[in-house]
């Protein structure tokens, strides 16, 4: 092990371990609030596979996380009782056909055109989650029972809101294990090649469109695993979150923590997410908090274009 | 072949009249929101994802004009040139330390703007919709429809105002500065045409021609916070498939998505009619990326 090795996998543990015990010490709202910074910390996580490794901007990635929630709700309202799993199986297998067709599509282009197309695919699955009320509830969404947790017969315990925050830590904390492993592979490389130098990548002979659709399924299917997450923490789905402000809001947290690192994206959820609770404590619950966001957004923008960890982007990825 | 035959003898064809003049109506709308969105791509490569909300902010300070004057037409003139004024500074703060960094950080700064004039337009006013009157209340006959002349008052103002613009750019010194500026940067600047300041004038621009339509458009639906999401998404689309940057074809673009719209919307709902001009964004950008109004590329 070098020395950079020990260190980052010393500083993961520690934080591991602060996560985990955190649920112990903190009373209920807390628990609650740090399990959905990790929901969507994952979905951040999600889109930088895209913004920071790929270097294409998605802002369809509420389609993602929708189709997740309400495959999720499918397997959830379908089956009896609720199945923890089959939801799982359900959510990515409705990301994945949705990121698939996306992908198919929107790989062709680039740069704006590229988030444009993400844009407007979102919008086509959020008229048809809408206007199909008799399947998806229309813009009620639909409510349903949360599932228990189980492996496979050995154990079945009812989800509590520290049990479910373990749960939610340990799928985030593998999917960034995964993603990091699959960025540092050869076929991560490839990605971020496309991203420094796209024609060049292709001169070389990489099939740049293969990459780009498998990355677009990638990052989908870690979106809608983060969408099946919300609708088991939250018990429904809704179209507002097939809606692009989602999408925009995913963005805004890879920006504010930074991109092309995996972890500033979730750094960058969870600053989006306390200044919010902050602002609506201090000035009440009808403060239009989004607008001092949208300010701190644009001047970091400006003034911090890296987002908060970008100072630890090569480190990081090493 | 009966099946044909009965398809054409239930046609609805008077609503297919309607719904063509209504499509021309929107149309004309949805190019001026369009042209202003088309010409700041066109010349600053800016994404401008706030344009919906200029168009909102303008019917609000329209509505804000009409109650204290009770005048339309000071309330379109002041909303216009207010909406231009915020334009511009919101370049000038915003936009203009972005020049010369990757385009794509100017769709997020717009859209942090626009979450903020939505989100402060909701606060300021709340989330009833306001009313603005129409100038004009009269009305003739289109078949079984009393339709109002006001709409059609709509599109003739939007036309004038487009034209008015073509005539600027073809002839005025700002005009000839703005088109050897969408034709090459580097030359005009060389030649000694002040950029930032064209840059800067453009926005305003595109933001007042924005702010006109909305407040155009506001006595027909009611003006709310929500508003400008919607047509910023149609702009898009009209933009894309017009070709960036193309000023005639946004216009020809605008007016070929509103009626398809219009036309799909004799079947099934309005919300639903959205998704064929999603569908044509798509159809486009795979087979003709470069634009349906525009030449084919040598």
């Amino acid at each position: 092990m070098t020395r950079h090795q020990k260190i980052y996998w010393a500083g993961f543990c520690v934080v591991m371990a602060l996560l985990i015990i955190a649920p112990l010490v903190l009373p209920e709202f807390w628990r609650r609030f740090l399990t959905e910074i990790l929901i969507w910390g994952l979905l951040a996580m999600s889109s930088d596979i895209l913004i920071g490794y790929t270097g294409m901007v998605s802002f369809g990635h509420s389609a993602f996380f929708g189709l997740g929630m309400y495959g999720a709700a499918a397997a959830l309202l379908i089956v009896s009782p609720p199945n923890l799993w089959l939801a799982i199986i359900f959510g990515l297998a409705g990301a994945g056909t949705v990121a698939l067709f996306v992908a198919y599509f929107s790989t062709r282009l680039r740069d704006i055109y590229f988030a444009i197309t993400t844009l407007i695919f979102s919008q086509i699955f959020y008229v048809i989650i809408f206007t199909w009320t008799a399947m998806t509830g229309g813009e009620n969404g639909l409510t349903f029972r949360r599932p228990a947790l189980s492996f496979f017969g050995l154990f079945s315990t009812p989800f509590d809101t520290a049990t479910l925050h373990w749960f939610v830590l340990a799928v985030v904390a593998a999917s960034y294990l995964i993603l990091r492993r699959i960025m540092q592979s050869p076929f991560g490389m490839v990605l971020q090649s496309i991203r420094e130098n796209e024609p060049r990548t292709r001169a070389i002979g990489y099939p740049v469109e293969r990459y780009k659709i498998v990355a677009v399924m990638l990052s989908g299917l870690f979106a809608g695993l983060a969408g099946v997450l919300y609708a088991i923490q939250n018990r429904f789905a809704a179209p507002d979150f097939v809606y692009f402000l989602v999408s925009g809001e995913t963005v805004i947290f890879n920006v504010m923590g930074g991109i092309g690192t995996l972890l500033g994206p979730i750094v960058g959820a969870g600053f989006f997410l306390l200044l919010r609770e902050l602002l609506g404590r201090l000035f009440g619950e009808q403060f239009p908090y989004l607008i001092p966001l949208g300010f701190i957004f644009i001047a970091m923008i400006i003034f911090l274009p890296q987002g908060l960890l970008g100072f630890a982007r090569r480190w990081l990825n090493r | 072949m009966d099946a044909v035959a009965q398809f054409f003898q239930t046609f609805p064809y008077d609503q297919l009249l309607i719904q063509t003049v209504n499509g021309i109506v929107t149309g004309m709308i949805l190019a001026l929101v369009a042209s202003g969105l088309t010409l700041i791509f066109g010349i600053m490569d800016v994404v401008n994802f706030a344009h919906g909300e200029l168009f909102m902010l303008g019917a609000y300070v329209g509505v804000i004009v009409m109650v204290g004057t009770g005048s339309f037409w000071l309330a379109l003139f002041i909303a216009t040139l207010t909406v231009a004024l915020i334009g511009a500074a919101l370049q000038v703060v915003t936009l203009r330390p972005l020049i010369g960094r990757d385009p794509l950080n100017t769709i997020l700064v717009t859209f942090g703007i626009s979450l903020i004039l939505q989100n402060y337009a909701l606060w300021q006013f709340g989330p009833t919709s306001r009313k603005i009157n129409e100038p004009i209340t009269s009305h003739f006959i289109l078949f079984y429809l009393e339709y109002p002349w006001y709409r059609i008052l709509i599109a003739a103002l939007s036309a004038v105002i487009i034209g008015g613009f073509w005539l600027f750019l073809k002839y005025s010194k700002f005009g000839v500065w703005i088109r050897a500026t969408t034709q090459d940067r580097v030359m005009a600047q060389a030649m000694g045409i002040p950029v930032p300041l064209v840059y800067t004038g453009v926005f305003a621009i595109g933001a007042g021609m924005a702010a006109a339509s909305g407040v155009l458009f506001a006595p027909l639906v009611g003006v709310n916070h929500t508003m400008g999401l919607d047509w910023v998404l149609k702009a898009f689309i009209v933009v894309v498939v017009g070709g960036m940057g193309n000023l005639g074809g946004s216009i020809a673009a605008a007016i070929f998505v509103s009626l398809l719209e219009s036309y799909a919307s004799i079947w099934v709902n309005p919300s639903q009619a959205v998704i064929v001009s999603f569908v044509v964004l798509i159809l486009t950008l795979l087979f003709r990326p470069t634009g349906l109004f525009v030449p084919t590329p040598k």
